[in-house]
């Protein structure tokens, strides 16, 4: 079995661009990776490429050819749509690919164009991820889902919006020396506080910014590797998913993410480490409770303690364990079939050393991303090492 | 009905989603109910199999009277199929065998809160016309 190294990543610009498509967007983060990879396009066998609301935003289904065409990649592709997850889904298949010896290169990447919808356009299409029958006719948005899960955890172990303005505060924070985030800008605890209400408790703070943007990453074998004589020292060494009920009212829990915890058990598992080891984390905050949820499906903190980690600087740059160093969905931005392998691509440069972040994490040697499709209905969890 | 307006009638004109939309008439006449599977497991149609066993032989059973609800959130920004329904409040509540989502009707969406006890009421979109899954407490 193969080990799996990330060659190279490559994002665009997260931000408000209505007027690129997502073949454009793809495209510049694909030369990108290239570049960074020094893979050659002729060596890819296969694109596995990640998007969620084409139909709807640009009146575009099968983008799988599209996107090999547009990154200049002569090789069969698939998309592959789990939502938010939806590139999550894609790396977890080039793991298995390169693993068992199928493929030496694969181009796994992502694209949303998602601004070009408007905000009440944006967020129909987004609500497509819950259930339509029970769910969307009853009027619950996704802003709505995550509230839902905010006021239940409140509930069950405690905690109030302070708490999670902190999420934010910190995620603006960390994003203002990321060229790539939609968001450079500090942020404190009463912008968030005093902001309009989206879904009560959650307010336009506590969301993720509506995005458009690519990511791709360049996967090779062990062997690819060594014979090019490619610096690639970062390997995804863990993959794991996860599944649930569709509908967040038919789960066991309703603060909790059992998918997330089954993915990141089985990504654990998968690698030989435990939460322990994980020295940082790229986890899908596409609101400031998922990143709670998040923190606590991960084990990396315990069930009910989560709420009070980035207040209490647990999970800030300089913490014991930071938490979207990236800026996370919140502050970088969220095109949503992008997300996954921009945390991949996150990630790997944290642990190399070329993040302007990396110095928070000098001597970090696994790290972990985590991404989610609907209210946790799909998830999946990426370890990664870096060779010392 | 009597009091038809043009986004109702548009609304009727819909494909009818089986299952769905019969539920939907059922809890309109007060007779809603829930799917069950020989070993207990409560669902909601359309379902052929028990997601909690996979059992096949489901049977539509009453569904309580009254739910509680579990957890809320008011939606300022909706989609635009709500648009003109915002505020409104979204709830699960919990009605034993199964859990609903639903729209609180009747009251001031800001006095809504956990562990209030409400039955089904189908009301409509003021936005669409479409028939909506609703709360009302008791």
């Amino acid at each position: 079995m193969s080990n799996v190294r990330v060659a190279g990543v490559g994002l665009t610009p997260f931000g408000n661009t209505p007027e690129r498509t997502s073949r454009d967007l793809f495209a510049e983060a694909s030369i990108a990776a290239f570049e960074d990879s020094g893979v050659s396009r002729d060596d890819v066998e296969a694109l596995l490429y990640g998007n969620f609301m084409g139909e709807l935003s640009e009146h575009q289904g099968h983008h799988g050819p599209l996107m090999a065409e547009a990154a200049g990649v002569r090789a069969p592709a698939t998309r592959y749509e789990s939502a938010c997850a939806s590139s999550g889904t894609a790396v977890r298949d080039a793991v298995f690919r390169i693993r068992n010896g199928e493929a030496d290169v694969i181009l796994v990447g992502g694209a949303e164009r998602m601004t070009n919808l408007g905000t009440a356009g944006a967020t129909e299409a987004l609500a497509i991820a819950a259930d339509d029958l029970w769910e969307v006719r009853a009027g619950m948005t996704f802003p709505g889902a995550y509230a839902l899960m905010a006021q239940a955890y409140f509930e069950e172990y405690g905690g109030e919006h302070e708490d999670l303005a902190n999420v934010a505060v910190k995620n603006h924070e960390n994003a203002l020396n990321n060229d790539k985030a939609q968001y450079q800008s500090a942020i404190e605890v009463s912008d968030v506080l005093e902001a309009p209400q989206v879904s009560s408790p959650l307010g336009l703070y506590d969301s993720c910014p509506i995005s458009d943007g690519a990511a791709a990453v360049v996967l090779t074998s062990d062997e690819y590797a060594e014979e090019h004589g490619l610096e690639a020292p970062v390997s995804i060494t863990g993959t794991g998913q996860g599944g649930d009920r569709m509908a967040l009212h038919d789960r066991e829990y309703l603060a909790r993410s059992p998918a997330a915890r089954e993915a990141g058990d089985e990504a654990y598992a998968d690698a030989g480490v435990d939460a322990a080891d994980v020295d940082l984390a790229e986890v899908h905050d596409c609101f400031t409770i998922a990143e709670v949820l998040a923190i606590e499906s991960l084990d990396l903190f315990p069930v009910g303690e989560g709420i009070s980690a980035a207040r209490e600087g647990r999970t800030t740059a300089d913490g014991e364990l930071p938490i979207n160093l990236s800026g996370g969905l919140k502050a970088k931005g969220h095109p949503v079939g992008a997300t996954g392998a921009s945390q991949i691509a996150e990630v790997a440069k944290l642990l190399s050393g070329d993040h302007p972040n990396s110095t928070f994490v000098d001597d970090a040697t696994t790290g972990v991303a985590h991404n989610a499709g609907g209210t946790v209905a799909s998830a999946t969890v990426h370890v990664l090492e870096v060779d010392h | 009905m009597s009091d038809n307006t043009d986004a109702e009638s548009e609304a009727e004109t819909r494909t009818q989603d089986a299952g769905f939309d019969d539920w939907i008439d059922a809890a309109a006449e007060d007779d809603a109910y829930y799917l069950e599977c020989p070993n207990g497991h409560g669902s909601l149609p359309p379902r052929r199999v028990c997601p909690d066993c996979g059992e096949t032989d489901l049977e539509e059973a009453p569904l309580p009277e009254t739910g509680e609800i579990q957890t809320f959130t008011v939606t300022h920004v909706p989609t635009p199929a709500f648009e003109e329904d915002a505020p409104y409040a979204t709830a699960i509540a919990n009605f034993g065998p199964v859990r609903i989502t639903g729209q609180v009707v009747g009251v001031d969406p800001e006095t809504v809160e956990n562990g209030l006890e409400v039955e089904i009421e189908i009301t409509v979109s003021e936005t669409t016309g479409e028939r909506v899954l609703g709360f009302r407490p008791v």
